[in-house]
């Protein structure tokens, strides 16, 4: 089982590195990449240094262009995969049809892989970008129970690989507009969700409140744990009711189903959070890589300590368990 | 420059409406809308079907009697064996055309005419050719697609008869859990069909009282009404050929023939606007994709864009 990790900056790539990941996932400092944040992602020099940091250890690197093409501006993207071929990664993480047939005529010796932004949520939708495009490996969309994997994983013709620890998206992957509706900026267009540019905090008498453009996301109390506001973990009224609509401040954990999920047919295990610090990316790949080797029993122990790390200190298994639907 | 005026397309009911609601609203397009094409068929949840398939025969028939076209939709959240049997069939024996909302569906659809619904990421003309070489025909582009996006996958794009979105409460989301169902006390596989009690959807206000977004089942639209009306004469100008409108709980042959109207320069876009509210008063307009704007927004438009060409 391969353990797949997220680096946001060079430092942090070192850090998964030394930690043990199989690979290392990255992107471009532009807007390329579902992760665009500001002071997060790699210039081309940095990710030459990076790929041979990584050559040098054994592990791979993989380089993430799983946004959408902006019509016009297609040379961006296709600059950037030029660029992450030439600089030697083992494999591009892609998202739009459009840069997958280009990636795929013109380096057809480049392995692809679909991003979990891509959608590909059953047989016939995965199969197709196989044939069509000649992928690799899929990443799963958040949308398939453990079960749905074992039950489509013999018929599909790639890898699988999945989500297992960080950030969840409750909605499908790259089919959400929810942050461009209030903000105008958009993951599949802009590579950002809820951006820190239109997220603001004000006091209210005893509460925070946190918007996200015109909109309140939530409200806090005196003393409770005030969260980032993005959109879809937000508290709202729903017929005078109000709560978590779509999902509770929660992070998503499964490494305690490493073997159904070994079972299933899943070949490598990703990591979220190419936007979190050296020092996370340190301890959550080296007791996750630790975790892999354990007897079950250690392992409890193991993934117990993480889950301290975790966003909200709380943990779900999201789709992959069916009463979370 | 001569310009043809697009036609209008009626999209598929997002909602759960219960089967003579949905059947006699067909009915009434039918016999009194100006749409040229209709889009039918349940695209957001798999369980809902079975409201919708008693009558579909009849309601192809009542419209194809009347002169339109018909095309049918598929689901665009395809987990389960039975979710893709179900395209699976409609790819190989629909004598319709078949409205693709999923990559499974754009894979089985290769080497037969089809149309591309608004919920596949059609962002550019690459992506756009390649699905018109694997024999897409029409392409409704997604509500999120600013003009200056359409404008060049159109134009680079020969071929393709392409779509916007135009009216509507705009689909944002979608999600393998049910928010509808849980908002009730409720889990997707036990949902009793809850939305159903929401026949234009259950309104998700902030804490500050703020309208803001709808739950319709798995899917999450827009509070907002997308209404491109100033903005019909550029669409047509840049070669869209057609618009469209999607079914709200509303009066929606009057939503089409104003929009007939706006299209053939009957009526001016700040008057159809104002008219609009009135047809539609349950939710703000709002147009701000189309300008490259927050989706929520409404960009008022100068005077005298409503009719180019």
């Amino acid at each position: 089982m391969e353990l797949i990790c997220p680096a946001g900056t060079p430092a942090a790539f070192r850090e998964a590195v030394d930690a043990g990941a199989d690979a290392v996932y990255c992107g471009f400092r532009d807007e390329t990449n579902a992760r665009n944040f500001p002071g997060l992602n790699f210039t081309r020099d940095e990710l030459r240094e990076a790929i041979a940091y990584a050559r040098r250890n054994g592990t791979q690197t993989f380089v993430a262009l799983n946004t959408f093409m902006r019509a016009g501006d297609e040379e961006i993207w296709y600059r950037a995969a030029a660029d992450a071929v030439a600089l030697g990664a083992d494999a591009m993480i892609l998202a739009d049809f459009g840069l997958m047939a280009h990636v795929a005529e013109h380096y057809p010796d480049q392995r692809l892989h679909v991003s979990v932004q891509a959608s590909a949520s059953n047989v016939d939708a995965i199969n197709f970008l196989v044939d069509a495009f000649n992928a690799k490996r899929v990443v799963l969309p958040r949308t398939l129970t453990i079960a749905d994997i074992a039950r489509i994983a013999p018929k599909i013709r790639c890898e699988i690989e999945v989500f297992v620890f960080g950030g969840l998206c409750v909605m499908a992957e790259g089919r959400c507009s929810l942050s461009s509706y209030a903000t105008g900026k958009s993951p599949n267009m802009n590579g950002v969700c809820s951006p820190a540019s239109h997220v603001r905090y004000r006091k209210e008498a005893d509460e925070l409140v946190s918007e996200l453009g015109a909109y309140t996301i939530n409200r806090f109390a005196a003393g409770e744990a005030a969260g980032y506001p993005t959109l879809c973990k937000g508290r709202f009224d729903i017929a005078d009711e109000p709560g978590y609509a779509f999902e509770d401040p929660v992070s998503l954990d499964v490494m305690g189903e490493i073997d159904a999920l070994t079972a299933a047919g899943v070949s490598a295990l990703k990591v979220e959070g190419r936007q979190r610090g050296k020092a996370y990316v340190a301890e959550v790949v080296s007791t996750l890589k630790k975790a892999l080797s354990a007897k079950p029993d250690d392992r409890s122990a193991l993934l117990a300590h993480l889950r301290g790390l975790s966003e909200g200190q709380k943990t779900t298994s999201g789709a992959y368990e069916k009463r979370w639907r | 420059m001569d310009i043809a005026r697009p036609s209008l397309t009626m999209g598929p009911v997002y909602y759960l409406w219960d089967s003579a609601k949905w059947r006699d609203f067909h009915f009434r397009i039918a016999e009194e809308s100006p749409f040229e094409r209709v889009v039918i068929g349940e695209t957001v949840c798999s369980k809902r079907q079975h409201f919708i398939e008693p009558h579909i025969a009849e309601v192809i028939e009542r419209l194809e009697d009347a002169g339109k076209t018909v095309l049918l939709s598929t689901l665009a959240l395809v987990t389960l064996e039975r979710e893709s049997r179900l395209i699976r069939e409609l790819a190989r024996d629909s004598q319709h055309m078949v409205e693709a909302n999923d990559l499974s569906a754009l894979g089985l659809l290769n080497g037969k005419a089809h149309s591309i619904g608004p919920l596949v990421n059609v962002y550019n003309s690459a992506t756009a050719r390649l699905l018109a070489e694997r024999s897409a025909c029409r392409i409704c582009l997604p509500p999120e697609l600013p003009f200056s996006s359409v404008k060049r996958v159109v134009s680079e794009t020969p071929g393709v008869d392409f779509e916007v979105f135009a009216f509507g409460r705009m689909p944002l989301a979608i999600s393998a859990r049910c928010a509808h169902a849980r908002s009730k006390g409720k889990i997707k596989d036990n949902c009793q069909f809850v939305c159903g009690e929401d026949p234009d959807g259950l309104p998700v206000r902030t804490l500050d009282r703020q309208s803001f977004l709808a739950l319709n089942g798995v899917q999450t639209i827009s509070h907002t009404c997308q209404a491109l009306l100033g903005e019909l004469g550029e669409l047509a100008a840049c070669g869209v050929s057609a618009i469209r409108l999607s079914p709200q709980d509303c009066d929606m042959v009057a939503v089409a023939t104003l929009y007939r109207d706006a299209l053939d320069g009957n009526i001016g876009a700040d008057e159809a606007a104002e008219k609009l509210r009135r047809v539609y008063p349950a939710a703000p307009l709002s147009n701000g994709f189309h300008h490259g704007r927050e989706g929520a927004a409404w960009v008022a438009r100068a005077r005298d864009t409503a009719h180019a060409g």
